[in-house]
Parts: structure tokens; sequence; C-alpha cells
């Protein structure tokens, strides 16, 4: 019986996953070929996909690595600002504007890998609190740097520049990346499919690493690194796939999150967006896909359906954030929860008891 | 750990559910109790909460005073709804989105530079007539129709203080600082130093910091100072301002500082010892202690509403209102018209060569095709901890 | 001439950082747990300061002493309140909560004060030392701080080596669950911890504020964040690591700005941090982790 649940876990993950993800297009696709959708719900339906990615690529290095990271949101920058230059590059030789992002969300994906592998090398060595105060470094280097980097792409090709927009030199042409203004004049050409689809695709490349050989070291090593270097598991390789392949997922994130506005700056990829991601992750279970994928949902779309209380927004989102760790994490709750549950069932035996009594 | 799962899944959703339900039941309650069918919307965008709440909330403050004055007039009725965006273009544009289902007949915009940006172009894409109080790149209006600007763009500034200084021979050793990780500082150092280029003024030193270094400017300083700048150029924030002059005065340096626009508000900074100002010279298109009747009736109105003085992007936002009245006005727009309709009739009315407003911050303000203002700067001194004409 | 004042400024820069690092480091090193409200504590104590001296006309050591009052009695609710019942949850979960705390104490200081930023008048007000014909000035604020940290430092090492609550607090630190079976109160001990940590924060707020006088609702962030970098790199959890680490994170600042880069310069402080971290995990004075199988 323990087997047989055992089997199904990963098969039941797997239903659960997927089955959100085509539940959500089923139900919000046809909405939206109608105009049924408010047009506040419909702009948000890119960024939620875009960060449900991202906390699909974080829940990665949290839940199965075991390793905190709070500078996810540089690869994230990464990945849109260089699925940006690419797009921008490609705007005159490539006229379908599927083609042009899904080429851009691979090269926002291939940089930020980059990224990843040349983070990962010195991040992989360290350990617990040291890790994550490395990542939160890098992150906001990635963003000191961006903060500087001037692209420009004219007939001669592209330009870079770490001083100015004139320091280009660019003929006919407006610079791409300008500083810390950013990119400017975005082609905007994500849409929900494209979202939805590049959710599907990060899910069949986690859910399955994590049912892999490789998972399964993966998973060892978080639980117990020296037995697992024990028995033969090269740590460091395991560790840095991983690390890599969130890097990846979180760039091509990123490149799908820049094309939906007409402009991003460097500045939006900071400490404070790693660590919205992280609370996604770690309110909907670490490493329970489907609950940190429902987690995001919820939590991005919080602020934005408390708009009524305009100055007491942000004060009533951290209340609420407070009491869910406090109802879902603490002791006390905990055992609270228990007790109504288990009152709730014999509540309905009582009630089919003396049912007529309540009634009355 | 499943219960455990499963546990967190209900917690979460019962949240969302209420949250769902007080939202709702808040949004239909506000709307219904100033909602009336015959006011034309006006929906404004701007950080509330977050580092640059003040300048959201001065001018969602100074429109509400215009839109109340309006009211009290009796002949058109206007409803301003203000919303949050965290000087965030993502959350800018979801404001914007909320603001299209309430029924936004016109924008006042965002009020900082790079979420109007990507607000201007869902503007444009909508048709929908917007006029920002002061988003100042030219990135906000460039290839937009309909979008106009209350405030001068960036090069503008950046331009026009070089010239100042040439014309004035303010300094024959120029230092500048400027925040590189914001692109209204950037935007005017970059055109500053083109112009200065070509007016041939001695720039002799260039130091930049960064919105997470912004408390320390004692490296920044010691360059210059060591550089023998006799003048130095800030076009920044006024709260970054004054940090530097506090810190200048402590290593007893004192060159001349000039401004921007966004000096203005360092004499109204709550407990700022003006003397520190003494001297700055900064170009701004409003001044809280104007003598004439309408700043006057203003800063009156504000300060017994708000209890505070208001800076300049009060002062936008209340003139943006009060432009969009005018044209209103002229053009015989009433509530019931679309969007689309209203938007069309006013830019006509803005770009026509007979539309001139008096406003807090400047008078006889047309505007060009491009959505540009043109306006006067005024150039201003600290004399005694308060502005006086420079001229 | 320039190098000297730069290092002096360095100095004083980073004996900010270190004050309120040894916040940082000293709930860490007892609770395990990284307080992301450290940072927004010290905002708190600096407005009370603001308040007390600008609104009541009270002497700057009293609003001193009534800020790090507050800011105990804020310190031991948000432990009571929010942390005590997540004792036995994952460090995430803590981690998560502390940030909610954050936003909280935030907004709640953007609804009671405003965005308009407030200039705070320094609690010292003498002029300041200059040497060399006015070629080298050190501000009193800069010595004050100095000394307050140097002060601050030793006493927090007194304390947790020679009296019993110091004591205990190394107890838990060490094994919690074995300090409870000797019969220490480790929820008291705890409380005690954040008390400190608390009190210190505000005397970090009000330092912190007197160097730089600009006060909003964000103040604490930025500050905290540096000041956590500066815990780690002098070895978090060790109380002169957490000094070291203050000071040689303002060193680097200053004199990366002032010799390689003001643009680069925030990516040079992480990048120096990222170096010392992989020569030494632990940071430059952090115990060496052993490990067990």
């Amino acid at each position: 019986m323990n087997k047989l649940k055992n089997l199904n876990k990963f098969t039941l993950t797997n239903i659960q996953s997927y089955g959100i993800v085509l539940l959500a297009f089923i139900i919000i696709f046809p909405l939206q070929k109608a105009g049924m959708l408010s047009n506040q719900i419909s702009g948000l339906l890119v960024p939620t996909c875009t960060y449900v990615v991202m906390a699909i690529s974080l829940s990665l290095t949290v839940g199965f690595l075991g390793e905190l990271s709070l500078g996810h949101a540089g690869f994230m920058s990464v990945g849109a600002f260089s699925g940006v230059v690419c797009a921008a590059c490609l705007q005159n030789s490539i006229a379908s504007d599927p083609l042009r992002l899904l080429i851009a969300i691979i090269v926002g994906g291939l940089f930020a890998g980059v990224a990843g592998l040349v983070i990962g090398i010195p991040v992989i060595r360290l350990r617990g609190d040291y890790l994550a105060i490395v990542t939160l470094a890098f992150g906001e280097i990635i963003k000191n740097i961006m903060n500087c980097l001037y692209v420009g792409f004219d007939k001669n090709g592209i330009h870079f520049s770490m001083t100015s927009a004139e320091a280009l030199g660019l003929i006919d042409a407006k610079p791409i990346l300008n500083g810390p203004n950013g990119a400017q004049a975005i082609t905007k050409i994500s849409t929900f499919t494209s979202g939805i689809i590049l959710i599907v695709v990060a899910l069949f490349i986690v859910l399955n690493l994590v049912n892999s050989k490789t998972g399964r070291a993966v998973t060892a090593i978080r639980d117990n690194r020296i037995a697992a270097e024990s028995v033969g598991i090269g740590v460091t390789k395991y560790k840095l796939t991983a690390f890599i392949i969130s890097a990846v997922i979180a760039g091509m994130a990123g490149a799908l999150y820049a094309m939906n506005f007409s402009t991003i700056k460097p500045t939006k990829f900071d400490f404070n967006t790693s660590i919205l991601i992280l609370v996604f992750v770690v309110l909907g279970g670490m490493k329970n896909i489907p609950g940190v994928m429902i987690a995001t949902i919820v939590l991005y779309a919080m602020p934005e359906l408390l708009r009524g209380f305009a100055n007491y927004r942000m004060l009533i989102y951290a209340i609420i954030l407070i009491l869910v760790m406090l109802a879902t994490n603490s002791s006390g709750a905990k055992q609270f929860f228990e007790k109504i549950s288990s009152k709730i069932k014999k509540g309905e035996n009582t009630d089919v008891q003396n049912g007529g009594v309540s009634n009355g | 750990m499943r219960k455990f799962t499963k546990l967190t899944c209900l917690v979460l959703a019962v949240t969302v559910l209420a949250v769902c339900l007080v939202g709702c039941g808040n949004q239909t309650g506000s709307s219904s109790n100033a909602g009336s069918a015959d006011a034309i919307k006006i929906g404004g965008i701007g950080p509330i909460t977050g580092a640059a709440a003040i300048y959201g909330q001065a001018v969602r403050n100074g429109a509400q005073i215009a839109v109340d004055e309006i009211n009290a007039k009796g002949d058109m009725k206007f409803e301003l709804r203000f919303e949050d965006d965290e000087n965030d273009a993502e959350k800018a544009v979801n404001a914007y989105n909320t603001l299209k289902d309430w029924g936004m007949q016109v924008s006042l915009g965002t009020v900082t530079t790079q979420p109007c940006v990507a607000v201007s172009s869902e503007v444009d894409a909508d048709g929908i007539f917007a006029l920002t109080p002061s988003a100042s790149s030219t990135d906000v209006i460039e290839g937009k129709d309909n979008m106009f600007q209350m405030c001068f763009t960036d090069p503008n500034q950046g331009v026009a203080s070089a010239k100042y200084i040439s014309t004035q021979n303010l300094g024959d050793k120029i230092a500048v600082i400027y925040n590189n990780s914001d692109a209204y500082s950037t935007g005017i150092y970059q055109k500053f130093q083109s112009e200065a280029d070509k007016l041939g003024l001695n720039i002799v030193c260039v130091k930049t910091f960064t919105d997470d270094s912004a408390n320390d400017f004692t490296a920044q300083l010691n360059e210059i100072k060591a550089a023998d700048a006799d003048l130095v150029f800030l076009p920044i924030y006024y709260t970054p301002a004054s940090l530097i002059l506090a810190q200048a005065d402590k290593m007893q340096y004192a060159p001349k500082f000039f401004g921007v626009d966004g000096m203005d508000g360092i004499l109204t900074l709550e407990n700022f010892d003006v003397s520190l100002a003494e001297g700055v010279m900064l170009l701004t298109p409003f001044t809280a202690d104007a003598t004439d009747e309408s700043t006057k009736k203003f800063v009156e109105t504000y300060k017994s509403k708000h209890g505070e003085v208001p800076n300049q992007f009060a002062a936008d936002g209340y003139d943006c209102v009060m432009a969009i009245y005018e044209a209103c006005k002229k053009q015989g727009i009433t509530a019931d018209m679309k969007a689309g309709e209203i938007g069309t009739k006013l830019v006509e009315c803005f770009t026509s060569e007979d539309f001139k407003i008096d406003g807090l911050t400047g008078l006889g303000m047309t505007w060009e095709k491009t959505g540009e203002v043109s306006k006067e700067p005024k150039g201003m001194v600290i004399n005694n901890g308060a502005y006086v004409g420079m001229d | 001439m320039t190098f000297l004042s730069n290092l002096i400024n360095g100095i004083s820069l980073g004996s900010v950082y270190a004050i309120i690092a040894l916040g940082y480091t000293m709930v860490y090193g007892i609770a395990k747990m990284l307080n992301f409200a450290h940072g927004d504590v010290i905002m708190v104590g600096a407005y009370i300061s603001f308040c007390a001296t600008t609104y009541l006309n009270l002497p700057p050591v009293v609003s001193v002493v009534l800020a790090m009052i507050v800011c105990t009695v804020l310190g031991v609710l948000i432990e009571g309140l929010a942390y005590k019942p997540l004792r036995k949850a994952t460090s995430l979960a803590v981690l998560i909560t502390a940030i909610g705390v954050s936003y909280f104490l935030q907004n709640v200081a953007l609804l009671i004060w405003g965005s308009n930023p407030k200039t705070f008048s320094s609690i010292i007000r003498l002029g300041s030392v200059s040497l060399f014909d006015n070629k080298l000035i050190i501000t009193t604020e800069s010595i004050v701080t100095v000394l307050a940290c140097i002060v601050i430092m030793i006493a927090l090492t007194m304390f947790t080596k020679k009296s019993k609550m110091g004591k205990a607090m190394r107890a838990v630190s060490e094994d919690k669950d074995a300090a409870e079976l000797m019969g220490i109160n480790v929820n008291v001990t705890i409380s005690v911890t954040f008390a400190i940590g608390s009190a210190l924060a505000a005397i970090a707020g009000v330092l912190l504020c007197s160097a730089y006088p600009v006060l909003q609702p964000t103040t604490g962030s930025m500050p905290g964040i540096k000041a956590f970098t500066a815990a780690v790199f002098g070895g978090i959890g060790s109380i002169p690591g957490a000094m070291l680490g203050g000071i040689l994170l303002g060193i680097i600042e200053i004199f990366s700005k002032s010799y390689i880069s003001t643009q680069l310069a925030d990516a040079i402080v992480f990048a120096v941090l990222i170096i010392v971290l992989l020569v030494k995990p632990t940071g430059i004075l952090g115990k060496k982790i052993t490990e067990k199988v």
C-alpha cells in the first residue's frame, strides 16, 4: 500500500501541476478571446505566467537543492535584457512575432545559463546563509552592471559601451539599452499563450529533472551531503547542474516578462523582486510545485485586489503575509486546525444523529 | 507533510476569498459614494507607497484640490481616482488597466518617468488623452500623439541649465554629481554635458551615486574639492541634495550649487537647516512662496488639508487637472462621451495655437504637437531661506 | 591627505554599518534567524528620537533613551507575536515572516509620519575638528560613532562572556536543547537577545541619522542590507567580526568610490565580499564549521 502511494506520488504531482495550467488555460483563453475579461485581469495574465515560471525555477534551487538564493532576480534581469536586445536586433529580419519571441526567450535563457555557470562555480562551494549572501551579492552586482550597460544596434552591427549612449557611435539608430533608463521602446510580443507554453516547458524540465537520476542525487545531497558524498555522488556536478537549469528557466521568464512591457529598467530586478519570488516559493510549500504555482497566482494578484484600500494596501498585504506564515507554520495553529478538522469530522457524525435539533 | 500543504492551500484560498470580497465591497462602496454619472472620470497613477511615495502623494493631493475647486464651481463635474504604482512600470500598467475598468475618460499619465513610458504606450494604443504632471523624459511623449507633459523635458532642463551657467558666467570649474540609477537625473546630465561641450564650459569632475548608496557623499565631495571646482551642478532630487549640502558644509567646502526642478522642496524639508541652502541656485517652474493670488490660495488650501507646504509635484498635479478642465470647457466635453472621442477632441484643443493656460507652474503655457510643454523655467536663488528671482 | 580623509570617512561610514551589524549578529548568533526587520527597527528608533527632540523639545540624550525604550518594547513585541510561534518551524518560514514584519513597519511609518522626508538634527551639537590647515576635517559625529561602536562591542563581549544571561545566550547559541536541559529558559533568553538587539538598533538609528540626516520610512532598508552583508563579511554570529566587517565594508565602499568608479562602487563592494567568502567561507572571524555525519 505504501509502495503504491510512493509510486503514485510523482504521477500525482505531475497530474496536479499540468492540470492547474491546463485548467487555467481552458477557462481563461476563451474568455480572453471573447473579450469578457476585465482590463485588469487580462493585464495581469502575462506577468502572472512569468512569476509562476520564476517560482518554479526558484523552487528547484530552494526546494529541491535546499539552498537559499536571494539573488534570483539577477538571472531574470540577464534573461530580460539579452532577450530584449536579441528581439530588437531581429526586428527587421524576422517578421513573425512568435518566432522572434521564441528566439529571444531561448537567447535569454542561454545568457542566464552562462551567468548561472559563472555564479554557480563559486557559490556551490559555500553553504547555508553564506551561500545566500553570495547570491544576494551577485544579484546586486548584476543590477549595478546593467545600470552602466549601453547597447545599440545599427547597420554596422551591435555596439557595446559601459560609459554612455554617445560612446556607442550609433548611426541612425537609438540605443536599445540605455544605462539606468533600461530598454525604452520594446515591441510588445509576449502573449498569454506563450506564457502558458513557457510554464509547461518549465514544468516539464523541472518535474522530469526531479524524477531523474540527477534529481534523486540532488535530493540525497540536500538531505545529507556527507552521506551522499560517501556513496559516490559528485556533489558539485549535480548541484551545479540544478543551479544552471534554474538560472536558464529564470532567464526565459525574464525575456517573456520584458517583452510584455514597452519599457524595463535594471533596478526592477533588485533584492525586493528576489524576495517576492522567494515568498511565493516558501508559502507554496518549497518543493510542492502545484502549491508553489497556486501561491504565486494568489499572492501576485493580492496587492491588485487590495487597490480599494489605497494608502493601507501594502500594510494589509504585510499583515496577511505574517498571518498566513503564522497560521501555516506555527505549532499552536497547527494543533488548532487539527482540532477543528477532527471536530468537523466528529460534527458530521453527530449532525446525523441530532440534525433536527440544530434546525429547529 | 501532505496535511500541512493542504492546510497552506486552504489558508491561502480563504484569505484570497476574503480579500476579494472586501476588495470588491470597498470598490463598489467608493464608486457609489462619489460616483455620479455626470462626472468626467480622471485617472491618476503614481507611487503612494514605497520610497518615491512623496511624489505620488503630492500629485494626488494637488489634483484633488483642483477637482474640488472645479466641482465647487458647478459648471462641470470631475471625479478623480488615483492608483498606486510603487514607482514600478509593471504595477503602473496594472493600475492603468484597473482605471480603465473603472471607466477612466482622461488620464493623468503617471507621476514618475519610467512607469510613464510603459503606460504611455498603453495610452497611445487606447486613444485615451493623457497629460502627465511630472514624467519628464522625452521617451514618454516620443511617437505618441495623445500623450502630453506638464513639466519640462529632461533635455530641455539640461540645455537650459548649461546655457544659464554659461551666460551668467557662474563658474570656471564645474563639477557634476548625478544619480546614475535614475532616468531623470541621467537624462538631464547627458544633455547638460553635450551642451556644455558646445558652449565651452569647463567641466572638471563628474561623479555619480545610486539609490543604494545615496547616504554617503564624502568620497564624491572629496574628489570635487580636490579638483577645486567652484560650481557644483546637481541634477538630482532634493532629498540626496540636502545630504550633499550638509556634508559639504561639514567638510567646510562651499562652492556654488546649481540645481534643477527636482531641487525644489529643499526648503520645505521638515527641520532642515535652511542656512545650508543659502546661495543655492535652481531652475524651477514653481515656488511655494510666490506672491500671486492663485499660488497663495493653492498653498493655503494645501496646508490646511495636508498640513505641509506643497512642492512642485503638487502644483503640477493641480495644473494638469485645471488644464484638462479648460480644454473640456472649450471643446464642450460632457461626461457621457467615450474616452476615445474625448481623446481626439482634447488633442485637437491642446495642439491648437490659441490654447494657452495660466497655471501655478507657468504663465501662458502652450503645447507642441509632440506633447512637450513650452514655458520658461525661472532661475531662482535661495536667499535668507526663501527663493528670490535670479535675473 | 585625500587618502587620509577618505580613510576617516570610510571608518565613520563603516562604524555606522558596524553598529547595525552588531544587532544582526547578536540575533543571528542566538536565535539562528536572519532578522530582516532589523533595518526597520532602526528607522523606528530614529523617528522616535526625531519626534522627541523636534516636537517635545526633549534633550538629545533623553530622546536616545526614549528611542531605546520604544525599540526594546517593539523588538520584544515583534519577537513574541511573530517569531516565537515559529520557534519549531523552518528557518525560511521565519525569514519570510521577518520580511513581512519589515513591510509592516515601513508601511506603518509611512502612515504615521508621512512620505515627506524629515531632516534629522544631529544629537551631537559640536563642531568639527580640523587638522593641517583645514585640509583634514573630522566631524564629531564620526568620532562619536566610532567610540560608541567600540564601547558597545566591548560591552557586548563582556556581557556574553561574564554575565549569567550572557552565558545562557552562548549556551542557547551552541545547542538549544542541551541548554534547556541545563535549566536555561530558552524563550526568555531569546527575548532578552531581541531586547538588546533592538536597543542597539535604536542607537544605530540615531547615529545613522546624525551622520546622514535624512529620515524617511525606507531609511533603514538599504543600510540594513549592507550591515547584514557586513555581519556575514566578518563572520556572522561573532561580535568582533561584525565590528570588523562593518568598518572594512565602509572603507571598501569609500575607496572604490574614490579610486575606482562611483558608477560601479556597489558592484565592487559585493565583489570583494564574494572573494573574501571564497577564501574564508565563514567570514573573516567566523567559526570553522565542523561537520558530523
